[in-house]
C-alpha cells in the first residue's frame, strides 16, 4: 500500500495535475454555488475538456469539481437558502439562520472546515477500504456483476426521487434503451440505427449528458422564469462578517465531525444513497445526540446543526468513489458521469484497476487530500469573491450554459447531426423534469447499458441460457434478495400511503 | 373524466416501448446465432417488455401525488425561441463557420432573454468568442472549419 501512496502522490503531486485540482475546485465552486446547476453539470461541461489529458489527470480535475461543487452548493445555501445542490439542503437550515444573524462569514468557515474534516476523514478511510475492497471484489463473477448492476440501478431509482420510484425505473428502462442504440459490441450487428450512418457508433455518452443536465437544467430555468442569482441581489456579497471561530464553536465542532464522517462515508458507498441522504441522516443524527439547550438552536443558526450535513455530504463524496473503483460500478449519477468518461479514456474501472493501473487508483485517492487542502485555501479567502458569481444575470449564464453544451459536443464529433440529436433529448428531459422523473437514474443506466448487456450474456452463455445463474451462486443470490427486498419495500410503501 | 399529465407521458412510454420491441424483433442476427442462448436482439427484446411492464404499472396504478403543471406560469416563448436559435446555430455552424455563428447565436441568446446593455452584450459575444476560438485554433491547436475567418486569412 506504501508503494501506491508513493506512486499516487508522484502523479497527484505533478504541477499539471495541481494545476487540474484547483482548477476543477475553483469551477467546481462556481458552478455549484448556481442553483438548480449542479456537480454532474460541472462534470458534463468538463468532460470535452478532459479528453486532451491522460486519464489520471482527467480524474482528477473531475474529482476536483465534484468537490468544488458540493462546496459552492453549501455557499449558495449559506448565503441566499438556495442549495445549489440537493445535497446541501440540510446546510441550509442552520446556515442560512446564522447568515440572517450577520455571522455568513461564520457560517462559511464552519461550513469549509467541516467540508475539509469530513473530506479528509473519508478519503482515509477510502485509503484503507478500496485496496481490501478490490481484493474481495476479483471473486466477483459475471452473474454477481449482473445482479450487482440490477441493484445500483433499482437503489438510485429507490432513493433518487422520494414516492418517485416507477417514474426512476421508466428512466432507467429509457437509459438502456438509448445505451443499445448502435452496432451491437460482439457481432457488429447495427440495432435501433433506422438506416443512420451517424447512429451506428451510438449515441455518445457526452452528448447524453449535456442534454439531461447542462441544457435541460438551462432550458427548466428559462420555462420556468426562474432566476438563480436573484436572491442574491438582496444581502451583500462582500460584507460577510469574520470567519473566525472561538473555542466554544471548535469544540462542538470538533465532536460532530467524526460521527458525521463515519456515517457520511458509509452512506456513500451505498449505491444510490449519496450525499443528499448521508447529510439529512448527519442532521438527523446530531440533533439526537446533543443535549436538550443545543436541541433548541437547531434550525436558528447552530453549530452542530451546520457542521454534520457539511462533514456528511463531503465524507459521501468519498464513499461514493468505493463502488466505483472497486468494482467498476457507480453508486451515483455523478460518479456515473465519472465512469462514462474513463470509458471513454479505454479505462475499465473494476477490482482489477487496483494492478493494472495503479496510478490512477492511487493518484485520484491521494488528489482528494490536495483537493480538500485547496478547498480550504481557495474558499476561506475567496468566498467573498467567488461568491459574486452568484450576481451574475441569467440572461448572460444560461446562454454560455448552452454555447459550452453545444461547443463541447461539437468540438468532439465535428458533426451537426448530434447538435440536433442533444437538443431533442434536451427538449424531451425537460418535459420529463417538468413533471419529476428523475435523471440520475436514466445517466446511470445509460452507462451501465454496455456492461449489464455483456455480463447478462456472458451469464446466460454459461449457464446455457437457463436464468439458473441468478440464484446458483450464494453472492449472485444475496445480491438479488437486496434487491428484491428494496422493490418489496417501494411496493409497501406505494401501499402504505394509499 | 381527466387524465394526468404523467399518465399520459407513461401511455407514450408504453407506446415507445412497444415500438423499441417490434424493432428489436426485426434485428437481422446471424443465422447461426439465431438459437443461440443470448444474441444482439435479446437484451433489447427484454428491455422491451421491462418498459412496457413499469409503464403498465404506471397507468393502471391510482396515484399518490398528483404532478400537475399550471402552464400558465411557464415560459414556453422564451424556451422555443432559444430552441430555435440553437437549431438556426446547429445549421450555420458549418456553413458560416464557427465564430460567426457562435457570436451570433450568444447576441441572440442575450437578447431573447431580455438583456439590453449593448455594451455587454457586444463584449460576451464577438470578443468572447474571438478569444474562444484563440484559445481552441492557437493554443490547444484544435483545427475549427471556419470559411469566414479563412476568407478573412486569419485561419488557414
Amino acid at each position: 500500500m506504501i508503494e501506491g501512496i508513493l506512486i499516487g502522490l508522484n502523479t497527484a503531486l505533478s504541477l499539471k495535475n495541481i494545476l487540474m485540482v484547483v482548477m476543477g475546485c475553483f469551477f467546481g465552486t462556481i458552478i455549484g454555488m448556481l442553483p438548480g446547476l449542479g456537480p454532474m453539470t460541472a462534470i458534463a461541461l468538463m468532460i470535452p475538456i478532459t479528453w486532451g489529458f491522460d486519464p489520471a489527470t482527467g480524474l482528477i480535475l473531475m474529482a476536483g469539481v465534484y468537490y468544488g461543487a458540493v462546496f459552492g452548493g453549501s455557499t449558495s445555501s449559506i448565503l441566499i437558502n438556495a442549495p445549489g445542490v440537493p445535497g446541501t439542503v440540510a446546510t441550509s437550515f442552520d446556515g442560512y439562520p446564522m447568515a440572517q444573524q450577520g455571522k455568513a462569514g461564520k457560517a462559511l468557515a464552519i461550513a469549509a472546515y467541516s467540508s475539509f474534516a469530513g473530506g479528509t476523514l473519508a478519503a482515509i478511510f477510502l485509503l484503507f477500504a478500496a485496496p481490501s475492497l478490490s481484493k474481495v471484489s476479483l471473486a466477483f463473477r459475471s452473474p454477481d456483476y449482473f445482479a450487482l448492476m440490477v441493484l445500483g440501478l433499482t437503489a438510485v431509482s429507490a432513493f433518487s426521487s422520494k414516492g418517485q420510484f416507477l417514474k426512476a425505473m421508466m428512466m432507467v428502462v429509457l437509459g438502456l434503451m438509448l445505451a443499445s442504440v448502435g452496432q451491437d459490441t460482439l457481432s457488429d450487428i447495427p440495432r435501433f440505427v433506422f438506416n443512420n450512418m451517424n447512429l451506428s457508433d451510438g449515441i455518445s455518452f457526452v452528448l447524453v449528458v449535456m442534454a439531461t443536465f447542462a441544457m435541460s437544467e438551462a432550458l427548466t430555468i428559462i420555462l420556468k422564469g426562474a432566476d438563480p442569482t436573484r436572491a442574491s441581489k438582496a444581502i451583500s456579497l462582500s460584507e460577510l462578517g469574520s470567519i473566525r471561530l472561538d473555542k466554544t464553536e471548535t469544540k462542538k465542532m470538533l465532536k460532530t465531525i467524526p460521527r458525521s464522517s463515519v456515517l457520511g462515508f458509509l452512506i456513500g458507498v451505498l449505491p444510490g444513497a449519496g450525499a443528499t441522504i448521508a447529510s439529512f441522516l448527519a442532521y438527523g443524527m446530531e440533533r439526537n445526540y446533543v443535549n436538550q439547550e443545543e436541541k433548541q438552536k437547531f434550525g436558528k443558526g447552530s453549530v452542530h446543526g451546520l457542521a454534520a450535513p457539511e462533514t456528511a455530504n463531503n465524507a459521501a463524496c468519498s464513499g461514493a468513489f468505493v463502488p466505483l473503483l472497486t468494482l467498476g460500478i457507480p453508486g451515483s449519477g455523478t460518479t456515473a458521469v465519472m465512469l462514462g468518461a474513463l470509458l471513454g479514456f479505454g479505462i475499465q474501472p473494476g477490482p482489477r484497476l487496483y494492478m493494472t493501473n495503479p496510478e490512477i487508483f492511487w493518484s485520484v485517492i491521494m488528489s482528494m487530500y490536495i483537493g480538500m487542502v485547496i478547498l480550504l485555501i481557495l474558499n476561506l479567502p475567496l468566498i467573498p469573491y467567488i461568491a459574486r458569481i452568484l450576481a451574475v444575470p441569467r440572461t448572460f449564464l444560461i446562454p454560455m450554459i448552452l454555447f459550452f453544451s453545444v461547443t463541447g459536443i461539437y468540438l468532439m464529433s465535428f458533426n451537426t447531426f448530434d447538435i440536433f440529436l442533444m437538443i431533442g433529448i434536451a427538449v424531451v428531459a425537460t418535459g420529463l423534469r417538468l413533471y419529476k422523473f428523475p435523471m440520475p437514474p436514466l445517466i446511470l443506466a445509460f452507462v451501465l447499458g454496455g456492461l449489464m448487456e455483456e455480463n447478462l450474456r456472458r451469464s446466460l452463455l454459461i449457464s446455457d441460457g437457463s436464468f439458473n445463474f441468478l440464484w446458483e451462486r450464494p453472492l449472485t443470490a444475496i445480491i438479488l434478495a437486496l434487491t428484491i427486498l428494496i422493490m418489496s419495500w417501494q411496493a409497501y410503501l406505494n401501499f402504505k400511503n394509499k | 373524466m381527466k387524465i394526468s399529465s404523467v399518465k399520459i407521458i407513461s401511455l407514450l412510454f408504453f407506446v415507445l416501448s412497444a415500438f423499441y420491441l417490434y424493432t428489436a424483433y426485426q434485428i437481422q442476427v446471424f443465422a447461426f446465432d439465431e438459437n443461440a442462448p443470448f444474441n444482439a436482439k435479446t437484451f433489447p427484446i427484454y428491455l422491451g417488455y421491462v418498459g412496457m411492464f413499469l409503464a403498465g404499472l404506471k397507468i393502471i396504478l391510482p396515484e399518490k401525488i398528483k404532478e400537475e403543471v399550471d402552464h400558465t406560469v411557464l415560459d414556453y416563448k422564451k424556451v422555443i425561441f432559444l430552441v430555435i436559435i440553437m437549431i438556426f446555430y446547429g445549421l450555420t455552424i458549418l456553413r458560416a463557420g464557427f465564430f460567426l455563428s457562435t457570436s451570433l447565436f450568444l447576441l441572440f441568446a442575450y437578447y431573447f432573454l431580455g438583456e439590453r446593455r449593448w455594451k455587454l452584450m457586444l463584449a460576451f459575444s464577438f470578443p468572447f468568442v474571438a478569444l474562444f476560438v484563440f484559445l481552441l485554433h492557437g493554443i490547444l491547436d484544435i483545427y475549427l472549419r471556419d470559411p469566414f475567418l479563412k476568407l478573412l486569412g486569419i485561419i488557414g
